[in-house]
């Protein structure tokens, strides 16, 4: 007997990446999901409420600013910032949650589920699930709860359940294994609110599209303001969700780089650092096939990263084939080149970021020293810092 | 090797009972104990066994079988040890097969899994988040072994999805008797037998439940309408109990024992 040619059927893959792998018992949500998305996307009132939603809650489209005393420090490149820290609740997060919130309604679920890291995305959830009146349980490592305390509170606030996860390594790799089992058990009137372009299809090709807005605004802000295309375009890859979005409307124009910066932690060399691309290998978790931090088993090896949203040991899928094909390059920052990046802008432009964007930051710097001052570089500001104050004290060594 | 297991199934529909299928975690609580509970729950009167491959991202899974996983890693547990213990469960005459998520599989190598599984006289793999679309390689070197593939389906599942995926199973099928994931439950979800109903229009293979099957009783009430029964969380937490001595095997072959009565009178 001769094997069926099964994989042309196949859904939702990049190259040899993505797909599904998860229990049967999901597949019947994710066709739901995946149906929902496609006929949302070409239903202009859905593309208007978002629109409006946009416009009047969350703020779009978010500006660009130009950093020029920071950009002293960058080889004297032009650096400009897309300003998604500006959005409502802070970072990029909303425009993905804003989307699957509308999809929930549609899907007539009411209730949501996610899982967070640094808690950008379960404040970015908890928000929506008040605004559109959902029952909302957000899934957070215990390590996490204790490092991002600041948003805990602010869940609660909002009316969310936070259920600190205390299996594994206490991290965002854990909450989402046990927003999945919820999942599992809880399918039918739920949804799960997944924050990156990570997952089984159509998750990364659903949160892309809902965060292409950022690299739609941003291209067109540049051109308007200089006349033409950037040189490269930077972002910070944990899983990945705010570097596609910006990255996905420069694909085309190949005269633009498109470099991802990853959380080299204590360095690749060290074994402590969740730079999945630059330090990991073709893998499965969490149900997709992607670049993975794993040992010789195939077990999940533990991430390690000064940035909660960004220690994470998987990366999207479709990261893992533009880096493949060439089209987008990733490099690791560590914990201390971050840190530097992130006092820096404070002190030059008066912006705390958030310390997973300080890692496009010093992305930047490096980028910008090796172009000269005749480059442009566009930044994603995917995040603001105010959640990371107390970590950046004790870094810095401030009396809190 | 999947003989042993249509062997087995053709044994117990004769005999008029539905077969009798445990789990453990290789490496749990350590390999030599783990050796030691399989003979002990075969000895009970377990038909088959099932091997887990302990992972670190099991999201089929309950606390139990976590903790088990957890536990059996902190050992180093690896292949390795797993086809040793899979080895070990054949010898001592039971059809055994591996459950294992795909991603160990796949960083192992597809086709030297299925190599290994064979020449350690396994019957089969289980394999709960390898969906059919991602499975070409799987069937490709899973037949050239002769190697049972075992899905899991669940309640979601259409009538469409199961034709698909029952299609490309061979040994037996393996109805997730509810949705969520593995541990003792206080009754067995009705939802069991009304999606065994619903495979048994798409499929002849026989059709075994696990999720939330701990006792003689709903062993019983599972055998009336399934051909086999599955219990992992079960016996897993004995050994949590009670430890792998003597105390904790006596327990195991007694779990096994009634369990082995519940699957034998309930037709």
């Amino acid at each position: 007997m001769s094997a069926p040619e099964i994989n042309a059927q196949s859904v939702g893959h990049f190259g040899p990446y993505g797909g599904r792998f998860v229990p049967e018992a999901l597949i019947a949500a994710l066709d739901e999901l995946a149906a929902a998305h496609e006929s949302a996307q070409a239903d202009p009132e859905f593309q208007k409420e978002l629109d409006h939603l946009h416009a009047t809650y969350s703020g779009r489209p978010s500006i660009i600013t130009e950093a020029k005393r920071f950009a002293q420090h960058a080889g004297g490149a032009k650096i400009l910032l897309k300003r998604e820290d500006l959005n409502h609740t802070g970072s990029h997060k909303i425009n993905n949650v804003l989307g699957q919130a509308l999809l929930t309604k549609r899907m007539g679920k009411k209730r949501i589920i996610a899982e967070t890291g640094a808690g950008q995305h379960g404040v970015a959830s908890a928000t929506a699930a008040a605004l559109f009146g959902l029952e909302c349980v957000v899934y957070m490592g215990e390590a996490d709860t204790k490092r991002q305390a600041l948003n805990v509170a602010r869940m609660k606030l909002l009316g969310a359940e936070v259920v600190a996860v205390t299996q594994g390594s206490k991290t965002l790799k854990d909450a989402i294994n046990e927003a999945m089992r919820d999942w599992v058990t809880n399918v039918a009137d739920t949804h799960y609110l997944l924050g990156t372009v990570a997952g089984p299809h159509p998750f990364p090709t659903m949160v892309r599209d809902f965060q292409r807005i950022i690299g739609v605004e941003a291209r067109a802000q540049v051109l308007a303001l200089t006349g033409k295309l950037p040189d490269a375009v930077l972002a910070c890859v944990g899983g990945g969700s705010n570097a596609i979005g910006i990255f996905h409307p420069f694909i085309d124009d190949k005269s633009v780089r498109l470099i991802g910066l990853e959380a080299g932690g204590d360095g690749i060399e060290t074994g402590k650092h969740a730079a999945t691309i630059s330090g990991g290998k073709p893998g499965v978790l969490h149900g997709t096939r992607s670049y993975v931090l794993q040992d010789e088993n195939g077990q999940t090896v533990e991430s390690h990263s000064i940035s909660a949203g960004l220690d994470y040991p998987g990366v999207g899928p479709e990261h893992a084939f533009l880096n493949d094909i060439g089209r987008a390059e990733y490099r690791a920052i560590n914990d201390d080149q971050a840190m530097y990046a992130f006092s820096l802008l404070c002190k030059t432009e008066g912006i705390i970021p958030a310390i997973e964007t300080a890692h496009a930051l010093a992305g930047a710097l490096e980028i910008g020293n090796e172009l000269g001052p005749d480059a442009t570089l566009l930044i994603n500001l995917s995040g603001r810092g105010d959640k990371d104050v107390q970590t950046a004290a004790q870094y810095f060594g401030l009396p809190l | 090797m999947s003989q042993a297991l249509t062997t087995l199934f053709a044994t117990t529909k004769s005999q008029n009972r539905a077969a009798l299928i445990g789990y453990l975690p290789a490496g749990f609580p350590n390999q030599r104990s783990a050796k030691k509970i399989i003979k002990a729950m075969i000895k009970g009167g377990v038909d088959a066994i099932e091997i887990g491959f302990p992972y670190s991202d099991p999201i089929m899974d309950g606390p139990v079988i976590q903790a088990a996983a957890d536990q059996s890693l902190a050992n180093g547990t690896g292949a390795k040890e797993v086809f040793e213990l899979l080895a070990h469960s054949v010898q001592l005459g039971a059809p055994s097969l591996v459950m294992s998520y795909w991603s160990p599989i796949e960083r192992y190598g597809v086709a030297k899994f299925a190599a290994a599984i064979s020449s350690a006289g396994g019957s089969g793999v289980i394999t709960p988040d390898l969906t059919i679309e991602e499975s070409g390689t799987w069937l490709a070197e899973s037949t050239k072994k002769d190697i049972a593939r075992v899905y899991v389906v669940a309640p979601s599942s259409s009538q469409a999805r199961l034709a698909l995926v029952t299609a490309q199973c061979s040994g037996f099928i393996y109805a997730a008797s509810l949705m969520g994931v593995t541990g003792t439950r206080d009754a067995v979800s009705g939802n069991a037998s009304d999606l065994v109903a619903k495979i048994r229009t798409t499929s002849n293979l026989p059709v075994a439940v696990g999720l939330g099957v701990s006792n003689k009783e709903q062993a019983r009430e599972v055998a009336r309408y399934a051909d086999g029964v599955i219990v992992g969380s079960a016996f897993i937490k004995i050994i949590q109990k009670s430890g792998a001595g003597r105390k904790g095997l006596r327990q195991i072959k007694e779990l096994a024992k009634s369990l082995s009565e519940g699957v034998r009178d309930a037709k």
